[in-house]
């Protein structure tokens, strides 16, 4: 039985918008205050604007949950509300733990201050112990790669060297739960793989992380399970693979939408027989199904199907010849004895020729970008390191077997 | 820990700024380091600035005015009253513009918002100690002998301290909200500086008006300084304990209405 480090329940935070109350003066107060009682007609009602809107949820230890959505959708005003920077107006949130907050790379640094002496001020504000800082000081200054400069002023350095140091401070918390907000996009490539490491690490020790970003692999790689928050609302929740490929189909169908005609489309819709679109094992047997409802019949047609991984490379490709189709709603069955694919967001593209293929002189019906996408929900098999893990996911057993050698 | 929405009721969050206590250390580090930095003489302006000023009013309100000054050398008589009053102006003017100043870090980050006035009310007290320095330098070339008197010292020293805490949460508070505070501050600042007993004795306020002297805190402080330091004047009367609880009644309020501030202060500041 695990157990629930954050619980959450009908969470809201009204804002006020429109008459911003931001730099109030008093002047503003007074001439309301007189003139309040002389205005004629209804008084104005103030716009407000649910930025989070009954929210419910729950995490348990050593959970890592991504948060993912567009922007203002409401991530960062559940962190500050988590993080209790800013009180709720309704429901409530409990948590469990010591917290940890990193809405903000370099929080609490002054310019005035050097190097060193900002590890100590970012440090206690984020919320280590000055022992804690003591100790963990020569880490913290070995990941940020910034030795040379530790006594000069933080003014002096560059955007990208205070970077590094703020991130190696806030990397050496060890809060029971952290809240991590879009932090990890700076900084050069090599850099961010070290904080992701970093975050991995966290995750592994046990310790419960939230986490915001745009990066969808990021959060694939860090997080199992991920919260989609869609106008102040939680739109889906669940594993990783699977909202992302819900997210990212939804982005892709808000930029289709006004582009084409989509009324008359041949293809209607995909799904991998019984298991909707989500590939969950990629080693034994699936059939895709594809729906269409062609206006005419198809006659010797061509059938394409094109797979794309997220870095656009064409994975896996077949062309099907002869395909005779009628006018009207149908299916297109394809067998297929496996597709081990790694974990990610695939995209499926489909082509439609009538009376032969591109070359042999057919007709083109449809070219269909497949919605939703093809989300492959497995457990990885391949080499951990990101960068070496390829387009597979086969699973693959290492024994060591001596070997006499035949003497001539 | 329950997050919930904010409630009418308050409480002062003692157990947890304790729990803070070692960031209220270090923003009050913070200050300090960075108060003279990139300054040619450091430090050595926390005795200038009220050594200057206690010139300045020895030659205009001493030799030009004849001020009376209560047997005492102008130069002790000014800046035995300037010691707690510079500390007093510096850590209002600190306290009020304190939550102005870090709203990026009130913005981004958890931490009782109490610690800011506080760290800079404290912070103000290591320029008090340097400044202090100096006026023992003086009592030694006025050969004036310190009484048992001293021993009071501390006690208006932590009415100052607590009287520039009362107001600073008020003004802070405020300002957060109206800007306008900034405009007032120094205003007020001047204003209070002549209502009190700086540059010139209380003597001279007449009789029947010194009762209003008890409302301003402040004016016991410099009185009860001058007589702990230096032997002047009388021991602080009974107005003292009105001053002590217009100080109580500043306190709590400006708690009360911090707390208040302070659970929609990510959101307005």
């Amino acid at each position: 039985m695990t157990e629930t480090v954050i619980h959450v329940e009908g969470l809201g935070k009204r804002y006020r918008v429109g008459e911003r109350e931001r730099y109030l003066a008093l002047r503003d107060v007074l001439t309301r205050a007189f003139s309040a009682p002389l205005r004629r007609g209804p008084r104005r009602t103030p716009d407000y604007l649910w930025a989070l809107r009954d929210v419910s949820f729950d995490i348990s230890r050593g959970e890592v949950v991504g948060l993912i959505g567009r922007n203002g959708a409401g991530k960062t005003t559940l962190l500050k509300l988590l993080s209790r920077i800013t009180r709720p107006t309704a429901g409530f949130a409990e948590v469990r733990g010591r917290v940890g907050s990193l809405l903000e790379v370099g929080t609490g640094f002054h310019p005035e201050l050097t190097g060193r002496e900002n590890i100590y001020l970012s440090g206690a504000i984020l919320g280590m112990s000055k022992r804690e800082i003591d100790r963990k000081q020569d880490a913290i200054v070995a990941f940020s790669g910034v030795e040379r400069y530790l006594d000069t002023p933080l003014k002096y350095f560059s955007t990208g060297m205070q970077m590094r140091l703020a991130f190696a401070v806030a990397a050496h918390l060890e809060p029971e739960i952290l809240f991590v907000d879009e932090v990890l996009a700076v900084g050069d490539l090599e850099f961010q793989k070290k904080c992701l490491g970093k975050m991995q690490d966290i995750s592994e020790s046990g310790r419960t992380i939230v986490f915001v970003s745009h990066q969808m692999n990021q959060i694939r790689r860090l997080c199992q399970r991920v919260l989609w928050v869609n106008d102040g609302q939680i739109r889906e929740e669940g594993s990783a693979g699977k909202v992302i490929a819900s997210y990212e189909t939804s982005l892709m169908r808000g930029a289709q939408n006004g582009q084409g005609d989509a009324g008359a489309s041949v293809f209607l819709g995909w799904e991998i027989a019984g298991e909707g679109n989500t590939l969950k094992d990629g080693l034994k047997q699936i059939t895709l199904n594809f729906m269409v409802s062609p206006k005419a019949g198809v006659h010797r047609g061509h059938f394409g199907l094109h797979i794309y991984n997220d870095a656009n490379l064409l994975v896996a490709s077949w062309g099907f010849e002869e395909v005779m189709l009628e006018p009207g709603l149908q299916q297109l069955q394809i067998m297929l004895p496996y597709l081990p694919l790694r974990p990610g967001t695939y995209t499926i593209l489909c082509s439609l020729y009538n009376g032969g293929n591109n070359l042999t002189g057919g007709h083109l019906l449809e070219v269909w970008n497949a919605i939703p996408f093809l989300a492959v929900d497995t457990l990885p098999l391949s080499h951990q390191q990101d960068n070496w893990a390829g387009l597979f996911n086969i699973p693959a057993d290492l024994k060591t077997v001596a070997r006499v050698e035949k003497k001539a | 820990m329950r997050i919930t929405p904010p409630s009418g009721w308050w409480a002062l969050p003692l157990g947890e700024l304790w729990n803070y206590r070692e960031l209220l250390y270090f923003f009050v580090w913070r200050d300090i380091k960075i108060r003279y930095k990139q300054t040619a003489i450091g430090a050595a302006w926390a005795v200038l600035q009220p050594f200057l000023t206690m010139l300045i009013f020895s030659l205009f309100f001493g030799r030009l005015a004849h001020i009376p000054s209560q047997g005492l050398p102008y130069p002790i008589f000014y800046y035995s009253a300037l010691l707690p009053w510079m500390y007093f102006a510096t850590a209002l003017q600190n306290a009020t513009n304190t939550i102005v100043e870090n709203q990026r870090l009130i913005t981004k980050v958890y931490f009782p918002r109490l610690a800011l006035p506080l760290s800079a009310v404290l912070s103000g007290l290591v320029d008090f100690g340097i400044s202090f320095l100096m006026f023992i330098a003086m009592m030694i070339y006025y050969r004036i002998h310190p009484t048992a008197a001293l021993l009071w010292l501390p006690l208006f020293l932590l009415l100052a301290v607590l009287t520039a805490l009362g107001v600073g949460l008020w003004l802070s508070a405020l300002n957060a909200i109206y800007r306008d505070v900034r405009y007032v501050l120094p205003i007020l600042v001047q204003f209070w500086l002549f209502a009190s007993p700086v540059a010139y004795p209380s003597s001279l306020v007449p009789e029947r008006w010194r009762w209003l002297y008890g409302l301003n805190p402040m004016a016991g402080v410099i009185e009860g300084f001058r007589w702990s330091l230096a032997g002047a004047g009388h021991p602080p009367s009974r107005l003292i304990f009105v001053s002590v609880s217009v100080v109580l009644v500043l306190l709590v309020s400006g708690v009360a209405y911090f707390q208040k501030m302070e659970t929609t202060v990510a959101d307005v500041v």
